[in-house]
């Protein structure tokens, strides 16, 4: 996995509450699209005109957010399915971070499997930023740093931000989850020992 | 003696492998379900890694996203090259148990876990789909992975995971006359909102879940997600118990003893603190309806479309201005009387024996309005078969309901199923997100019974005035 340590870019702001994963990407490409191909229908219902065309309105086909690295998003943001190609459409489009108030629990755990640091902060810090992102020029970029947990506005005091220890060790050094677990099959097999005792009906 | 505890955290606690420390622990998956979406691309992405199914008996494969239900269906092309064939050739070489269409176990994976007896009283349950809560009603620790912790799942047999915190939510006094489990959690979402559940495990309790049969419990638990939880439970009783009593995986014997006395113990103690609770007075809800495009755009039958200019928060005034949109309703109409295209009985949320049991009653002796296209999908191969026993079929389609084979269908289209752009479905289903049921439909939550009232009108209307 990529590693992520830090990020200078444009934040484009997408304010929406409760943007499901339905938006982020439709079902139908889930099941024909592949992961590296998933970013072409990224917000396709909202990116792209009936005709097929690309929506001139939506945030990330107007200059200076074509591109951007840093999505600022709403409450709620990716809620609905555990589908990851959600992710992987976010992911392929460039985006390595997004800062919103909350996430959709499930998308939030996905996107530190792909590399994207999903960042949690109050809404009116995001509000802040969005003005800022919407003024344009310079005042746009914002730059991220993990090991610091500090957001950079280009105009503007630092913001510093939590993070689990787990999750941002994960995301500094690019790690394997499993290639991590697997070091603890020990510990494992002895659960599973144990276990097969207290509870023998679970081993079918 | 110990400090009281949830009902989560003694199950929590039972599956520790390992305490990693901040809260986060490494935790046994007694059950993996997989499916043709998440799951093949899982067994793709572990062979890929040269890696294998660690517990393959703990494993259990069904196709349930991408199969037709269309009853001539020959189950070929694109979808099946690429999901459901796949899932079946991967599966016989990791030694992973498949339940295939046509089986007597097919079905929708949070139908059929339950039914095979899979599922447990105080199991782990993870499938990398967001409604795995489903199987919080019966007191599983179940909640909705991705696919690269699938994957991890599938290679180690654990997953990592943070501790929620907890919510109570206690449904109190008797469920009033025509309101079912989806009207309760569409009340509570409409309530608290589609965010409410953030961060948290939510177990559900009180005098009306203790009344309540246990797939009725099902239904509930399977709208966590819509509340922004990804956990919810309700702790196992006698109604459980009597549940899995005989089904196919379910222990037998001494193991059965021992397994009852086990479950018996997991439930909340007196005084076990929460990090919140809320209460629902059941005697206030009345059926309920979605009208706009999250489970939170929802009101009673007796309910109007909202009106934005009257919402004084700038960013629920958005949300709702931007679903008026999509939706093509006008602000102020009642919801009572809005005309419909199509109607959909099934879905993880609503297609067990009880929900057609349920729509049947209302539907007997009755005709779909002439226009509207009616569907049942049952859940499981299982449920199929029963109702069929006892004639449910014929009430369906002698009323002019199409009933077809089982599968996730119309709640999410995958398979193909849509819904034609433009067109209003009511649902037994659980997301009326923008294109949920196909590009440019447009989704109304309901109950069972709700949902064979709208088919016989036409139109959204009050099962209540329609039953008996």
């Amino acid at each position: 996995m990529e590693k992520f340590s830090t990020l200078t870019s444009v934040a484009a702001p997408m304010m929406q509450s409760n943007v499901d994963t339905d938006i982020i990407v439709p079902m139908d490409r889930m099941v024909t699209a592949d992961r590296n191909a998933m970013h072409t229908f990224a917000f396709e219902p909202w990116r792209f005109l009936s005709d097929g065309s690309e929506n001139p309105d939506f945030v990330l086909n107007r200059d200076p957010f074509r591109g951007a690295k840093i999505l600022l998003t709403g409450k709620n943001f990716g809620c609905g399915s555990s589908r990851e190609g959600a992710v992987w459409a976010i992911a392929g489009l460039g985006i390595r971070c997004l800062i919103g108030s909350s996430f959709g629990n499930i998308f939030y755990n996905n996107c530190f499997q792909n590399g994207i640091l999903p960042i949690k902060l109050p809404i009116d810090i995001i509000e802040d930023f969005t003005t800022l992102a919407n003024s344009g020029g310079n005042a746009a970029v914002f730059e991220v740093d993990l090991d610091k947990c500090l957001i950079m506005p280009s105009s503007g005091d630092p913001v510093p931000f939590d993070i689990e220890p787990n999750r941002q060790t994960q995301l500094l050094e690019g790690l394997d989850d499993v290639g991590v677990t697997l070091k603890r099959r020990g510990e494992i097999e002895q659960f599973r020992e144990l276990d097969r005792r207290n509870r023998p009906w679970i081993y079918v | 003696m110990s400090k009281p505890a949830t009902l989560y955290d003694k199950v929590w606690d039972q599956h520790v492998v390992s305490d990693l420390g901040d809260g986060v622990s490494l935790l046994h998956v007694d059950r993996n379900f997989i499916h043709d979406l998440s799951g093949t691309r899982a067994l793709r992405a572990l062979a890929k890694e040269d890696r294998q199914v660690r517990y393959p008996s703990q494993t259990f494969a069904c196709p349930d996203h991408t199969v037709s239900t269309d009853p001539l269906s020959d189950h070929t092309g694109e979808r099946y090259e690429r999901c459901v064939d796949p899932l079946r050739e991967l599966s016989a070489k990791e030694g992973v148990r498949f339940f295939d269409m046509g089986s007597p176990e097919f079905g929708i994976i949070h139908v059929i876990g339950p039914e095979l007896g899979l599922t447990l009283p105080g199991t782990l349950v993870l499938c990398g789909d967001s409604h795995t809560c489903t199987h919080g009603g019966l007191g599983a620790l179940a909640w909705g992975i991705g696919v690269s912790e699938v994957a991890h799942v599938l290679a180690t047999g654990t997953v990592l995971q943070k501790k929620a915190k907890r919510l109570r939510v206690n449904f109190e006094g008797t469920v009033p006359y025509g309101v079912s489990a989806k009207d309760l959690i569409l009340y509570l979402i409409g309530r608290e909102g589609a965010a409410s559940g953030d961060g948290y495990a939510v177990e559900y309790a009180g005098s009306a879940i203790r009344e309540m049969d246990v797939e009725a419990r099902m239904t509930l638990c399977n709208l966590s997600i819509e509340m922004g939880a990804k956990i919810g439970m309700i702790a196992a009783d006698e109604k459980t118990i009597e549940y899995v009593s005989g089904r196919e995986y379910a222990p037998t014997g001494d193991a059965w003893e021992a397994a009852i006395e086990h479950w018996r113990g997991l439930s909340s103690d007196d005084g076990a603190v929460f990090d919140k609770e809320l209460v629902v007075d059941v005697a206030d809800v009345v059926p309920q309806v979605t009208w706009g495009t999250s489970p939170e755009h929802v009101v009673g039958i007796d309910g109007f479309v909202p009106d934005p200019a009257e919402e004084i928060d700038p960013d629920k005034r958005r949300s709702l201005e931007a679903a008026i949109e999509y939706t093509n309703l006008i602000p102020g109409t009642a919801l009572d009387g809005v005309p419909i295209d199509r109607v959909f009985i099934g879905s993880c949320t609503n297609s067990r024996l009880s929900d057609l049991r349920a729509a049947a009653a209302v539907v007997k002796g009755r005709k779909v309005s002439g226009h509207v296209g009616a569907w049942v999908v049952p859940g499981s191969q299982a449920v199929k078969d029963a109702a069929e026993a006892e004639g449910l079929d014929v009430v369906f389609r002698d009323a002019g309901f199409e009933w077809r084979e089982p599968g996730c269908s119309l709640c999410v289209g995958s398979n193909g199923e849509t819904i034609a752009p433009g067109q209003r479905c009511v649902a037994t289903s659980n997301r009326n997100f923008v294109g949920r049921q196909g590009k440019g439909s447009h989704t109304h939550l309901v109950s069972p019974v709700m949902a064979a009232a709208a088919a016989l009108s036409g139109c959204i209307t009050d099962a209540r005035k329609i039953e008996g």
